[in-house]
């Protein structure tokens, strides 16, 4: 299970790292995006076991749970990602707003350098 | 805290003050509550001159960082006594001198702020002991003298000569600390008192030398040195009385300072006496020759500034021949070139303080310092000629002022030297030749200055203020340093035994031999004597015919000159950086992409190939059902599809099915709350987009390019193999266990039964706090963007106003 999640993750790096290269905005956001998919699932992969316990609610009885830790990390991740996906998509429609382009390369610098 | 330490920290403190000091309470000149600063400072270490005499150093050491031996620590002995009353004395004559060279409207805060900045600095720099104490006051030294050198900013020429001074003090200073390091990795301590008595036994050590070299490095930067040389004169746009305190009194003298401090350290070897010396007398020679060719008359003094100060450094160059010898008659000797130094030391202070104070009555009284404009002033202004007579003569050699026994015991020295058996007789014969030849030129540019300013004919209709005679408050200070001039030239022992002669003990502590000369005004009809007088008839004809031999000048053109070399290199260093700048620093996010990512396949890539930690075996894993199979495969399968999905909408719908995908298998490792959270933020977030997809335009189709269509493609899918291979080599290699059994307590602990809740509420909260101000940031960035407009365009940017 864990090399099947860590392939994976694999692949959505290769996608995300494609997307991150390529000169729409809208494109470079999905890369982020996708890349803390990756990355989530990664974390996930880093603890004791994926599988081999049960859910970590303290219960009478129960004595082995999965681990914790790498839920807990990821609860954090997933807030910030999405403030920065969030943020980016605004700055990206701003943006469009104010120079009428979505295109990184017409993007660069200023008009009077 | 002793007297020693307060008396560099004062300054400091006062520098503080100033700025806040209101104008309308001080209708005075701020300049008045300055001078008393460096009056109480000179004082206060004129009382140490008997102890000092008397042999007795005080030493006092505060903890820095003491584990890598760096303190505080102060030290007064007799060489560190001259330099503070120099800086102390020549200090306030200068601040009463100023007050009436800037007007009220100047920005005067400033201005004495860094000259207070100064002051205290180069008190650090002669009193400290330790190394990097030393060092730090060192490049305080380089840093206030910059800030007073583009006092006034708004000239060019004022920006560029204090850049210039700062690249090369600094960048000999920077030399200066790496010898500061070598020392003291031989020697293991900062203390200079300690360094001395360890050093000198280690000359065999690989890192002597270079120590020894880098070390001067600084010291003739900082004493402008040939080929160094070339920022003081530019540092003349200085206000006066920068130029006469910091660029002739003192500061370039701190590389004296530390050649003489060293001596005893590196003294011993025959490559010192020769870097020093030889270097000490081309300046003489080439900063003489140059200053006949000025027609400024500051630039005229920098370079004679720049030719005396070789002079000195020369001195105490030959001197460290005592070091070589043994104890006889012939050390005594060379242990007084080390003397005569540092008279002449102090005699070049008050001459050319009080010639620089003249320039600036010139230069102030009518609006220039030309030698071509001016001309019959000894009339108009009386005693300003006759300070600069008295300089000048001083300068050139003349009794009866101070410089003709300190030029009279250069002579000495070199023709002392010239006997000496260290090479070949005729480069030793050359060693009195130049200094001769040098004294010369000096006699002829002294006379330039004196009969072009104050001889020959008035030219009013050049000028543009008609001469008149300074205010009484300017002329004290000028005054009071002529008349020293010629007071050491009556009394020279009064100096030479309570002040100098405990300085030779600095120089020369190993030596037994009796240190410290009688200075005689008079010692008969000698060698020296006679090439005084040869050189007086020599430049009288010299300075008669120099209309036609001036024509020797252009052998040596702007454009082969050092400065030119200076310029040009600065020139093309920042050209050529600008355009390697330029060539990668591209404005595309994609090539700093590619750079990043370039590096990350080599460093890690690199890593795992070379290190074979790419092995992994998937025996421990979990077991894999037919709907996980399905899943991750169909995520797959989704990602690779946005990739070639033609519309927007198609990519925006299969990011989101990537999200709840995700979401599953949280549910299958048996974490429902981020399940839940990851369903809900990918709702949210797919709303998001298709927000952006209803204001963003239509996708363009992407780079046509073949070539970084192809990069890309190689790009991305090398880093996703070797974050999968670096992934798998970590998952089987794991080098402790997982501390998440210390949160399996968290009823115990933390009070709750869902750990995952604990760890973020109770064991992590500072984390979910900051978490949440992220959210927050974020929150208000959106806002910002969506809801205020921007501010209508101006014709001209901001950050011009």
């Amino acid at each position: 299970m864990e090399t099947l999640i860590t392939i994976l993750a694999g692949v959505l790096v290769t996608v995300a790292t494609y997307l991150l290269l390529s000169r729409n905005v809208l494109r470079v956001i999905l890369g982020v995006a996708i890349l803390s998919h990756a990355a989530h699932l990664l974390i996930m992969t880093m603890g004791r076991g994926l599988t081999n316990g049960n859910i970590p609610v303290l219960k009478e009885g129960v004595s082995s749970f999965v681990d914790p830790l790498p839920q807990a990390l990821i609860l954090t991740s997933i807030v910030i990602s999405f403030a920065v996906t969030a943020l980016l998509l605004v700055l990206a429609y701003r943006t469009y707003r104010e120079t009428g382009s979505d295109n990184l390369y017409e993007l660069r610098g200023f008009k009077d350098e | 805290m002793n007297t020693i330490t307060i008396a560099i920290i004062l300054p400091f403190l006062v520098a503080l003050i100033i700025p806040f000091l209101k104008k309308k309470i001080f209708h005075i000149h701020i300049g008045w509550f300055v001078v008393t600063v460096p009056t109480a400072l000179f004082i206060l270490l004129v009382r140490f001159v008997p102890e000092v005499a008397a042999g007795e150093t005080f030493a006092y050491s505060i903890d820095w960082i003491p584990s890598y031996q760096i303190n505080f620590l102060t030290y007064l002995d007799g060489l560190s006594l001259i330099f503070a009353l120099l800086i102390t004395g020549i200090g306030a004559l200068v601040t009463l001198y100023s007050i009436f060279y800037l007007s009220k409207y100047e920005n005067l805060k400033s201005f004495y702020t860094y000259l207070l900045l100064f002051m205290g600095s180069m008190l650090g720099v002669v009193f400290s002991d330790n190394l990097m104490g030393l060092y730090v006051f060192w490049e305080l030294t380089s840093i206030s003298s910059f800030l007073l050198i583009a006092f006034w900013f708004h000239r060019k020429l004022s920006r560029e000569g204090a850049q210039k001074s700062l690249l090369i003090t600094v960048s000999g200073g920077f030399a200066m600390l790496v010898g500061f390091i070598m020392v003291y990795v031989m020697a293991d301590t900062m203390s200079i008192r300690e360094i001395i008595t360890i050093l000198p036994e280690m000359s065999d050590h690989p890192l002597f030398a270079p120590a020894m070299v880098l070390i001067l490095l600084g010291a003739f930067t900082k004493s402008a040195q040939f080929p160094f040389h070339i920022w003081l004169p530019t540092a003349m746009e200085a206000p006066t009385p920068v130029s006469a305190y910091l660029h002739s009194a003192t500061m370039v003298k701190a590389g004296i300072y530390l050649v003489a401090r060293f001596t005893p350290v590196f003294g011993g070897e025959a490559s010192w006496f020769w870097i020093v010396t030889a270097i000490g007398l081309t300046t003489l020679f080439w900063g003489a020759f140059n200053a006949i060719r000025q027609t400024d008359l500051k630039a005229l003094l920098a370079f004679s500034t720049v030719s005396q100060l070789g002079m000195i450094m020369s001195m105490i160059g030959m001197s460290s021949a005592a070091l070589h010898h043994g104890h006889d008659m012939d050390t005594v000797l060379f242990t007084q070139i080390a003397f005569a130094g540092i008279f002449h030391l102090i005699n070049h202070s008050t001459f050319k303080g009080a010639l620089f104070m003249v320039v600036g009555i010139i230069d102030h009284q009518l609006g220039t310092r030309d030698i071509r404009r001016l001309g019959g002033l000894a009339s108009l202004m009386p005693l300003t000629f006759t300070v600069a007579l008295i300089g000048s003569a001083s300068m050139a050699g003349l009794p009866p002022f101070n410089g003709f026994l300190s030029k009279e015991m250069f002579f000495t020295a070199v023709l002392n030297v010239s006997e000496l058996n260290f090479t070949a007789d005729h480069i030793m014969t050359m060693i009195p030749v130049v200094a001769w030849i040098a004294s010369v030129l000096t006699f002829v540019y002294c006379l330039i200055f004196v009969s072009r300013t104050f001889l020959g004919r008035y030219k009013e209709e050049r000028l543009e203020r008609p001469g008149k005679e300074a205010k009484a408050g300017m002329l004290f200070s000028p005054v009071i340093l002529g008349l020293l001039v010629i007071l050491i030239f009556f009394f020279p022992n009064v100096l030479g035994s309570y002040v100098i002669t405990p300085a030779m003990s600095s120089i020369f502590p190993m030596l037994d031999v009796e240190l410290g000369v009688t200075i005689q005004q008079w010692h008969g009809f000698n060698t020296e004597l006679m090439m005084t007088l040869a050189l007086i008839i020599l430049g009288i004809i010299l300075f008669m015919t120099l209309r036609w031999w001036r024509a020797i000048y252009k052998l040596f053109p702007e454009h082969l000159s050092f400065n030119h070399l200076y310029g040009a290199s600065l020139e093309n260093t920042s050209k050529v950086s600008k355009s390697i700048t330029n060539a990668y620093m591209t404005g595309h996010l994609r090539d700093y992409m590619v750079y990043i990512y370039f590096f990350f396949l080599i460093v890690i890539g690199g890593t795992l190939l070379l290190s074979g930690s790419y092995r992994f075996e998937i025996s421990g894993n979990g077991e894999v059902g037919a709907f996980d199979l399905t899943i991750a495969i169909a995520m797959m399968a989704a990602a690779i599809s946005i990739l070639v999905a033609k519309s927007r909408l198609t990519a925006i719908v299969l990011n989101s099915f990537l999200g709840y995908g995700v979401a599953i298998f949280f549910v299958i490792f048996r974490a429902p709350d981020i399940a839940l959270t990851q369903i809900v933020v990918e709702t949210v977030t797919t709303v998001l987009f298709l927000a952006a997809y209803f204001f963003l335009p239509e996708w363009e189709k992407e780079d046509s390019r073949k070539r970084s269509k192809s990069v890309n493609l190689f790009l991305s899918i090398s880093v996703g193999v070797i974050f999968t291979v670096t992934a798998l080599a970590v998952q089987n290699n794991k080098l402790f266990e997982s501390i998440s059994t210390f949160f399996e307590d968290s009823y115990e602990l933390a009070g709750g039964r869902n750990i995952v809740n604990t760890i973020l509420g109770d064991f992590r909260a500072f984390d979910t706090m900051l978490e949440v101000v992220v959210l927050l940031i974020g929150g208000i960035g959106v806002y910002t963007f969506i809801k205020f407009k921007a501010r209508k365009k101006r014709n001209e940017p901001l950050e011009d106003k």
